[in-house]
């Protein structure tokens, strides 16, 4: 299984850092699945001009097609005005309209308040649903206090993030058996 | 319709494209090279011309896995090759070429063809030929309708006095030489959706509409518009041809024509798009309804007739090559519509 975590913002640490723990974790407890960090800190995209993501070269064509491979997306966003970061969004938009079509996509949110806690229900779960994601239901919410000195210090955090990597994961897996027993039973 | 050389009483004219691509046979893991691809595809002309179909066409794509970028060199050689079938492109882009130099290579086809040439131009789902041309894909739709524009008045005047923000004015140009019959047919590329559909209905020009995949239904909502927004500036619908081109695969049975085409149209798709087509959409291509024309040839026509009440078009083209399909079935196509399809097709189309 090909798993791709994505940091969605360029600023800020507390994304990064749990979409890191995240990743370390998937490697130890699932060794046989291939998986990425895509840090968009790391990548220059420019903002989507409508353009196939095909037509892309550079930054913008690695992050897509990282993406466009993937069997299960992990999403981590931090919460800007109220909504997703503007560069989580400009990615959304860069990828073609059914780009999740099959894909398993779970969401990480990390927050500076509680306040912020349905964003991830009202705003990036539309998103997701619009573009044929299916979703991993329940998120892991992460706020302010859970971290200390650039570490995730709440073991109920921990704890909720390897339910969400097993969710996503058993997930991935039974979407992509009852489609292959479906598509077996097109007998084409 | 008869300046755009159509006769609605002969019937619904059957045709068929080529987008050029150049992809492997997903069967086989093998590509042909470029140079029997492009021989190929005079050949399937050559066929499609043989077996009396009425017409034959071939698209311009700057890109990888295709092979007919110089798409009226290739127009060319099928211009030599055959007698009677019209030829075209599906579709010149318009947009990164000089229309003048566009209609001097067009109007000198018609003239080797014997008067059989037309032009269909399109906009480019892809914009990699901007940067290769050396436009700017920010000037993507300007560039279009001005281009365009210029197009259909080289079209309509023997003299042409032009002022434009892409190229250099024209003063008293003379573009030569002339076409057969004076002018040239010159369609407008649409894509399914209304809105670049709309766009061909106000500028009353011939629709030469593509479709994937979906109802019927659905596709009859483009071309009313179409019609609407003719009628709406004082154009006459019942002038303005309506072509539609879409997938189409012919076999025994319709579960075999699904096995026979699939991996074409997944593989290639993945290549030549990024994304595969689903299974379960490909599924219902063959339900009557679908604007898919997959099937038995007895469903074909079926199909076909439907979709002739439904949009009341003037032509069909197919799309049966994409994804590297075997010339032997290509042939064996040609052979069914020429045999079976045609011939049902033109008996119930054709006006009395």
């Amino acid at each position: 299984m090909n798993i791709v975590a994505i940091s969605g913002s360029i600023i800020g640490s507390k994304t990064r850092i749990a979409m890191t723990h995240t990743v370390d974790k998937i490697k130890q407890t699932y060794p046989e699945a291939e998986v990425t960090l895509l840090d968009l800190a790391n990548y220059d995209l420019p903002f989507s001009d409508g353009r196939h993501y095909l037509d892309y070269t550079g930054d913008p064509s690695y992050v897509l097609q990282t993406i466009m491979h993937a069997d299960a997306i992990i999403i981590g966003t931090p919460i800007f005005q109220a909504s997703i970061p503007a560069t989580l969004k400009n990615v959304f938009d860069l990828l073609p309209v059914n780009a999740l079509r099959d894909k398993v996509v779970s969401i990480i949110v990390t927050a500076g308040s509680a306040k912020h806690y349905l964003i991830a229900e009202q705003q990036i779960k539309p998103i997701l649903a619009y573009m044929k994601a299916h979703l991993v239901q329940s998120y892991v919410f992460i706020e302010e206090q859970d971290f200390l000195n650039k570490e995730i210090i709440n073991d109920d955090v921990f704890f909720r993030i390897d339910r969400l990597i097993e969710d996503t994961i058993m997930l991935a897996d039974t979407m992509r058996s009852i489609r292959e027993e479906k598509e077996a039973s097109y007998d084409f | 319709m008869k300046q755009y050389r159509i006769d609605p009483s002969d019937g619904l004219e059957f045709g068929i494209y080529t987008l050029g691509d150049h992809l492997p046979d997903p069967t086989t893991g093998n590509r042909i090279a470029a140079q029997q691809r492009l021989k190929e595809i005079v050949e399937y002309a050559k066929l499609a011309d043989q077996a009396g179909l009425d017409f034959f066409s071939v698209g311009e794509s700057h890109q990888a896995y295709f092979a007919t970028q110089a798409h009226t060199v290739v127009l060319s050689a099928i211009a030599q090759a055959t007698e009677n079938i019209k030829i075209a492109s599906s579709s010149t882009i318009i947009s990164t070429s000089d229309p003048v130099r566009v209609y001097e290579d067009f109007s000198t086809i018609d003239l080797l063809s014997g008067g059989r040439t037309e032009i269909v131009a399109g906009r480019a789902s892809r914009v990699g030929l901007f940067d290769l041309l050396g436009y700017n894909v920010r000037d993507y739709e300007a560039l279009f309708e001005e281009k365009f524009d210029l197009l259909r008045q080289i079209n309509e005047n023997e003299v042409v006095n032009w002022k434009g923000q892409f190229r250099q004015p024209l003063t008293d140009a003379e573009v030569i030489p002339r076409p057969k019959e004076g002018k040239l047919p010159i369609w407008r590329a649409v894509g399914g959706t209304p809105a670049s559909a709309i766009k061909a209905g106000y500028q009353g020009v011939p629709m030469f509409m593509a479709h994937l995949g979906g109802p019927v239904s659905v596709f009859k909502r483009t071309i009313d518009a179409y019609r609407n927004a003719a009628k709406e500036v004082g154009h006459d619908p019942s002038e303005l041809p309506v072509a539609t081109a879409g997938f189409f695969y012919a076999a025994e049975t319709s579960q075999q024509a699904l096995r026979d085409m699939y991996p074409h149209i997944n593989e290639g798709m993945k290549r030549t798009n990024g994304q595969g087509f689903p299974k379960q959409l490909f599924a219902q291509g063959v339900d009557s309804r679908h604007v898919m024309n997959i099937g038995s040839p007895q469903e074909i026509i079926e199909k076909i007739l439907y979709q002739h009440e439904v949009f009341g078009h003037q032509r069909y083209i197919a799309q049966i090559d994409f994804g590297g399909v075997p010339f032997e079935r290509l042939e064996k196509n040609i052979e069914l519509i020429a045999t079976e399809i045609l011939p049902a097709v033109k008996k119930y189309t054709k006006k009395k």
